[in-house]
């Protein structure tokens, strides 16, 4: 019965090509809309490490006190150089790790070949087990390395196709800023976004990766200066780097692992001691304000799925609301005219229910081509999404497997769902009627 | 004509009547909010800097084992280093001048502050954007001097990059004098007068004053203080550098080919790949790529809207025509004109629009509230949603002219025939 319906529904929009056409581009055009805006949001939007989001917890001190906080009464978004040293001499977490972004020189080893820039961070050991780097050579350092200042690097794999020709390089030296480190990890392809470890310098998303992460300390030791955001609410007292570490500027990010309830109300006890001490010792003259807010809490806090991605996937679906708005009465016209027909299919004995797998057929086929039409025009809107987005956002919207067939799905549901009522209305024809007519 | 008949015959096809207003609705309601949007957009994106965009590009480089800038010692050789490179770079044929210079406008890299009329005040004052630079940054970014006099050599200090020292002289921009100074009747009376940056208790003089200078932030954090801009004469040591290079006319690029050999020559221990280059044209392209991007995905989405729900009308009309085409035989027989047919169907989509265009105004409004709510919109002008119901309501006439002028044409005699 299935294919004689399907016949009838081919020989039905044939016979009005301009109106089948019109249903379909509607149909096609609403859906490609949609799923390029949805494939932008679905990349900006998406947790960067799921199986691990909930358990990473960002603290927030509140170090400038009620002047320097935003108008909803937030704290600083980053840490001061004092608070995060202590944080990580106390060690409260199970992992944790300070970091800040930093943009040294490397100088390659091949003579002739110029100096070239690598942004990277300088963090704890523990930042690579805490985030569950994914190493191709070698592995992360060791604690002792933190304490003892190790001149050790992990370089992305990037970095080490350019410098090594992707060979295992753990063991070889690099220069960085005229000083040697000891390669002791080659990372795999890892670029999560957004770089969720370091939103307040990253803004969030970044089209080039991280190639190079040093010890905290070390990095400090040498004076290699942060590249990102420093905000302060007073002028330092003293210059230099050093002195931007002696102050209460903000520049350092700070990132916790905490697994279970116990350990985040321990934590955050602790936070909140820690902020007595310091009001006790008169560095902190206000009532205490910290946070700790998990990762996906921190990421929404700090909007970091950009207004304009929500905006337009919003604005997408309400034109393919319109484009079904239209196929409904687009259909009920197509339908209604063939009242005569239903009449004496139902008075030749169609139940109403073959009415309905009659025309909800129909239904689905302009559903299906519409898919179609949607499936090239989604394919052209993500190839356009680079011309139109900033770099770092456009890379991350890709067209795979799961969109396509949302693609689809979306586009038969939908149109099936806009013939329903046309079609109840196909079915509730007087056969009667419509005979006499006739 | 009357408008009864029309009411009568559309309780007929109520749910056509239905469907054709709410799609109306919908489109007025997204196609003003995204007209909005793009208007907005097209401003931000068009709004002048300030500066001379034409002929000049900016070079970002670092130093590979440079000194600390932490030291004093350090500081006098990375300055020793950065005049160096001054001098390579005025050296090239192309180049009419060069300054050093911490930002540009729409870089997004910025250092900001705030300004007050009274010494050490904490957190209080006039918020700007900092421009570090030397006597040759007017004539190199082309900002036109309206009061004072622009930087001379005596001027121009050096200092570590994270250094803190108060500046003797400053310039601010037209927008900086006019919130310190609002009595003021002319901008001229704030040369001459002293200021304290950051809540610094030893004060600047403000020697002059630009017309505009637009900071570098683009975000929403730094448009409140968009125009907000303070040159101070000061060369940044650090173990990078940036120079605005302003070229001859039409020698843009080869004066940024020329200028990575010239700088390699002076010394090759640095960074300088093609990032390191970039000129104006494309800062500002960066800057605002997102906004034009977003600017024409809106556009696409209401030519298609406009597009759809067009052909909607026709479509639904000339379904109407075809079963009405016996009545419509009927009523020529009884005397009607073809203008009465074609008036008929003009009238009863008018009515349709006018419903749909009524709740779309509504919709329009609720869903501005909520992008206010949700996005930090700006609230909608009632001139875009007038222009859009005159819009829709346009547009149905349009769509429904030509089904309307095919029924005009059913002759009557169709009246006499058989269904």
């Amino acid at each position: 019965m299935f294919s004689y319906y399907l016949d009838l529904a081919v020989r039905s929009l044939k016979r009005s090509p301009g109106l089948t056409a019109l249903m379909v581009l509607a149909i096609g055009f609403g859906v490609a809309a949609s799923m390029t805006t949805w494939s932008v949001f679905r990349a900006v939007s998406g947790d960067p490490i799921p199986w691990k989001s909930s358990k990473l917890f960002v603290p927030q001190i509140d170090v400038w006190g009620p002047q320097g906080r935003s108008s909803d009464g937030e704290p600083p978004n980053a840490m001061a150089y004092p608070d995060a040293m202590v944080l990580m001499r106390d060690h409260r977490a199970k992992l944790q790790s300070a970091m800040y972004q930093i943009s040294p020189s490397v100088v390659p080893a091949q003579a002739g070949r110029h100096p070239l820039n690598v942004s990277g961070h300088a963090v704890y050991s523990e930042f690579f087990p805490m985030l569950d780097v994914p190493f191709l050579y070698g592995s992360g350092w060791n604690a002792s390395d933190d304490t003892q200042r190790t001149a050790v690097v992990v370089i992305s794999s990037k970095l080490n196709q350019k410098l090594f020709a992707g060979a295992n390089s753990v063991g070889k030296t690099l220069n960085i800023e005229s000083k040697d480190y000891r390669v002791v990890g080659v990372l795999d392809n890892w670029n999560p976004q957004p770089r969720y470890y370091d939103v307040v310098n990253s803004g969030g998303f970044s089209a080039t990766g991280e190639d190079v992460f040093l010890p905290f300390e070390r990095a400090i030791e040498v004076g290699m200066s942060n590249d990102g955001n420093t905000n302060c609410n007073a002028v330092p007292a003293e210059s230099g780097f050093v002195g931007l570490q002696h102050s209460n500027c903000v520049w350092i990010a700070y990132m916790a692992q905490l697994d279970d309830a116990a350990a985040v109300t321990a934590y955050r006890n602790y936070l909140d001691g820690y902020a007595h001490a310091q009001q006790q010792a008169g560095r902190f003259g206000w009532a205490v304000n910290n946070r700790l807010r998990d990762l996906p809490a921190f990421l929404d806090n700090q909007h970091v799925v950009p207004s304009d991605t929500k905006v337009s996937l919003l604005v997408a679906i309400g034109l393919l609301l319109v484009c079904l708005v239209n196929t409904v009465g687009l259909l009920l016209a197509k339908f209604l005219r063939r009242s005569g027909e239903i009449g004496v299919r139902r008075a030749l004995g169609a139940p109403r229910s073959a009415i309905y797998a009659q025309f909800l057929t129909e239904a689905g086929i302009i559903g299906a081509a519409g898919g179609v039409l949607g499936l090239l025009l989604t394919g052209v809107g993500v190839a356009c999404v680079g011309w139109v987005l900033p770099k770092s956002i456009a890379t991350l919207a890709r067209l795979d497997l799961p969109l396509l067939a949302l693609t689809l799905l979306v586009a038969v549901v939908a149109t099936l769902l806009a013939g329903l009522y046309p079609t109840s209305r196909a079915a509730r024809v007087q056969p009667a009627w419509q005979l006499k007519s006739n | 004509m009357k408008l009864h008949p029309i009411l009568a015959a559309l309780r007929k096809h109520k749910a056509g009547t239905v469907l054709i207003a709410l799609q109306i609705a919908l489109t007025l309601a997204i196609v003003c909010n995204a007209v909005f949007i793009i208007g907005q957009r097209v401003e931000r994106v068009n709004r002048p800097t300030g500066i001379d965009e034409s002929n000049l590009f900016l070079i970002s480089q670092q130093w590979v084992g440079a000194p600390s800038g932490d030291t004093a010692d350090g500081v006098e050789k990375l300055d020793a280093m950065q005049k160096e490179d001054l001098v390579a770079l005025r050296n090239l044929p192309d180049v009419v001048s060069v300054a050093p210079i911490n930002s540009l406008p729409l870089l997004n890299s910025s250092w900001t502050g705030a300004l007050s009329l009274k010494p050490d005040e904490k957190n209080v004052g006039t918020r700007t954007a900092y421009y570090f630079g030397d006597e040759q940054v007017l004539p190199t970014l082309g900002l036109k001097l309206v009061a004072g006099r622009a930087f001379n050599a005596g001027d121009v200090q050096h200092q570590g990059a994270r250094d803190q020292r108060d500046p003797a002289t400053v310039m601010v921009s037209k927008a900086v004098a006019d919130k310190l100074f609002p009595q003021a009747s002319a901008t001229g009376s704030a040369v001459g007068k002293a200021i304290y940056l950051n809540g610094s208790g030893k004060p600047s003089t403000i020697v002059g004053v630009v017309e505009r200078m637009q900071t570098p932030g683009t975000g929403s954090w730094a448009s409140a203080f968009a125009w907000n801009s303070t040159l101070v004469p000061t060369r940044m040591d650090a173990n990078f550098s940036r120079y605005a290079v302003r070229t001859k006319p039409g020698r843009l690029d080869a004066a940024m080919r020329a200028a990575t050999p010239a700088l390699y020559a002076v010394n090759p221990l640095r960074v300088l790949d093609e990032e390191s280059i970039q000129s104006f044209a494309e800062i500002r392209d960066k800057a605002y790529r997102a906004d034009v991007g977003m600017a024409a995905l809106m556009g696409v989405v209401c030519l298609i809207l406009i597009g759809v729900t067009a052909a909607g009308i026709v479509g639904l009309t000339s379904f109407w025509v075809g079963q009405r085409h016996r009545q419509i035989g009927v009523r020529r027989a009884l005397g009607a004109r073809k203008v009465d047919i074609l008036h008929y169907f003009q009238l009863e989509n008018l009515l349709i629009a006018g419903v749909g265009a009524v709740i779309g105004v509504l919709l329009a409004i609720s869903l501005n509230l909520l992008l206010i709510r949700q996005f930090e919109m700006e609230r909608l002008p009632l001139a875009y949603v007038l222009t859009g119901v005159v819009a829709v309501l346009a547009l149905g006439q349009a769509a429904v002219f030509a089904p309307a002028r095919r029924a005009s044409n059913v002759p009557p005699v169709t009246a006499t025939r058989a269904a």
